[in-house]
């Protein structure tokens, strides 16, 4: 179907189990259609716990009494080559936002010297200015998540009452500028628990349909990491496990060829019933420390509720009629030396 | 002796279903699928394998004695990205055969045709065998010929969308102008899509998707061997006009 903000709405509407039902075959359907009986893997690696926000759910909050760690170029390589002998060859590389300490003059060396190891380099970093997301992208990386954390400004601006985050508008135009710089594969997404759902999926679904249309070259990806487990004293929605499902199945339909990734914030088996329905990329062996893949002095981001290794998930994937996908990209859709 | 053999560059394909590796569940299906298509050309993505590893997941199950290898450049948005994978695959897979696909748009995968006649005329001069992916444009199947492209590869409807020979009419010039072999790729879902394309004169036909995600991919493999094969003798033994019944002619004031 073709993108309009009125079907996404009934998609996204209460439903009987029987209407549900029904998405699910369709989402069933265009996901087969549309990627076939695989499923691309991923790892995240953290390079800095140091943060200079205060956003109330993040356990990499300023004011979190942690153990704070930025990785130098050396152990970030280290940690790299345990991710590469593990098998992946696709690597998201996750910061907090200290751009002092922890800026684009840290990323470049680090993103030029993952570019040698892995086919694919994507980053969840601070937001940055075009020229900015230009150096990343010249040094290698191919893909950016960011997401906006909620969409409702009342929120947002609650949540993250200091810092440079308290910035709505600039982390919001964040990812038009990265595509500007001519990012070419970005990711979306909201964290689930803030405010109500709906009113989340659908600006998402919005803020999606007007960057494809604009930035009709990249290639998109919509996330919706859930809290599980909210910080002491900060009161979160939860959201149930079938309203979850209805809104990836609500994407998958609404947005036939988007990716949907689903990372180790979710259990074993949602995630492994999950497949096929709509998830095109999962993540395995997470870490959210840095250096957490040799050791576990730093402290984590979020706790990790599927702790399966790489090699249970593609046995997992398997035994469900799933080819894990690890590789999927090419340098040299990254590097600019043109030839012509 | 293969009678009706179709040749491409120097070489001679008995078989005229060429098949893709993408979307199938586990690579051992995908052998045994590709086996049961009785293909002799298999195509993979250069961004899904890496050709310098013998024990690639996907590379490792293709019996490349049998079949010619045709690594395409499936991500490729631009002329020039599709040249340096082309390189790339050239350097590290000692085959000089290449699919060119250039799509700009991820979503939908049609064919930049200004990038594809680009590419096309330098990796020739590089000495590339160029099976460009394009839009069912008889006017670029020309200069893609004239540039030097060895087969043709129109679409016919969107990649992945299995809705069959939308292009036809245009196909069909494509089909009675070409010099070179036309080879419809894309939007095949069924084996009767396939009978047809080549019942319309199409040289081969190549089907990804289709095999992939059916319920038993080795069956349908073997469907789409049997509809290429019957729509090929259908080709070559003439069909039969269509009729739309009349008797008498239209000439019997004329000729007593």
């Amino acid at each position: 179907m073709t993108y309009s903000a009125s079907a996404f709405s009934r998609l996204i509407s209460p439903l009987s189990d029987s209407e549900l039902n029904k998405l699910a075959t369709n989402a069933k359907h265009l996901t087969k259609q549309h990627f076939g009986n695989t499923i691309q893997l991923y790892i995240p690696l953290y390079l800095s716990n140091e943060c200079c926000n205060s956003c109330l759910y993040c356990g990499f909050n300023r004011h979190q009494n942690i153990k704070r760690q930025t990785l130098s170029l050396d152990e970030a390589t280290k940690q790299l080559q345990i991710i590469k002998d593990k098998g992946f060859d696709n690597i998201l590389l996750l910061t907090g936002e200290h751009k002092a300490s922890v800026g684009v003059d840290y990323l470049v060396p680090i993103i030029k010297q993952a570019q040698k190891m892995f086919s694919y380099v994507a980053l969840e970093i601070f937001p940055c200015s075009t020229e900015e997301y230009s150096s990343l992208i010249s040094a290698g990386a191919s893909g950016l998540t960011i997401y906006q954390e909620t969409y409702n400004k009342e929120v947002y601006s609650n949540m993250h009452p200091s810092g440079p985050k308290k910035d709505f508008s600039f982390r919001f135009d964040s990812p038009e500028r990265a595509l500007k710089a001519g990012m070419r594969k970005v990711g979306l997404g909201f964290l689930l628990g803030l405010t109500d759902w709906r009113e989340e999926a659908y600006f998402l679904a919005e803020h999606l349909d007007y960057l494809m249309k604009n930035y009709w070259k990249a290639d998109f990806t919509v996330s919706f990491p859930r809290i599980h487990k909210a910080p002491d004293g900060l009161d979160t929605k939860t959201i149930s496990d079938k309203d979850f499902v209805q809104m990836i199945l609500a994407f998958r339909i609404a947005f036939p060829k988007v990716g949907i990734i689903l990372s180790t914030r979710e259990n074993a088996e949602l995630r492994d019933n999950l497949l096929g329905l709509g998830v095109t990329q999962i993540s395995a062996e997470s870490k959210t420390n840095p250096g957490g893949y040799s050791d576990n002095t730093s402290d984590e981001q979020f706790q990790v509720n599927d702790a399966r290794s790489l090699s249970e998930i593609i046995t997992a994937l398997e035994k469900n009629g799933f080819d894990p996908v690890i590789k999927d990209w090419s340098t040299i859709l990254s590097s600019i030396s043109p030839v012509l | 002796m293969i009678t009706d053999a179709l040749k491409i560059a120097d070489r001679i394909f008995a078989s005229r279903l060429f098949v893709g590796t993408g979307k199938f569940s586990s690579p051992l299906i995908m052998k045994k699928a590709l086996d049961a298509s009785g293909s002799e050309m298999i195509t993979v993505a250069l961004r899904r394998v890496d050709l310098s590893n013998p024990d690639d997941h996907i590379l490792h199950h293709l019996d490349l004695q049998k079949c010619q290898l045709l690594p395409n450049t499936a991500g490729a948005q631009s002329a020039d990205e599709a040249i340096r994978l082309a390189m790339l695959s050239r350097a590290s897979s000692q085959t000089n055969w290449i699919k060119l696909e250039v799509t700009p748009e991820p979503r939908h995968l049609i064919p930049d045709s200004e990038e594809t006649l680009k590419a096309t005329k330098f990796l020739v001069k590089e000495g590339f065998i160029v099976l460009p992916y394009m839009q069912a444009d008889p006017i670029l199947a020309k200069k893609l010929e004239d540039v030097g492209a060895s087969t043709v590869m129109p679409l016919g409807s969107p990649i992945g969308s299995n809705k069959g020979l939308k292009t036809k009419e245009l196909i069909k010039i494509i089909i009675s102008n070409s010099n070179i072999p036309v080879i419809v790729d894309a939007g095949i879902g069924a084996p009767s899509h396939a009978c047809e394309a080549m019942e319309l004169g199409a040289d081969a036909v190549l089907v990804n998707t289709a095999i992939a995600i059916a319920n038993d991919p080795i069956l349908i493999a073997s469907a789409f061997k049997h509809a290429v094969e019957a729509g090929r003798k259908g080709f070559l033994a003439g069909l039969a006009q269509e009729s739309d019944g009349e008797a008498s002619s239209p000439l019997s004031w004329l000729i007593k």
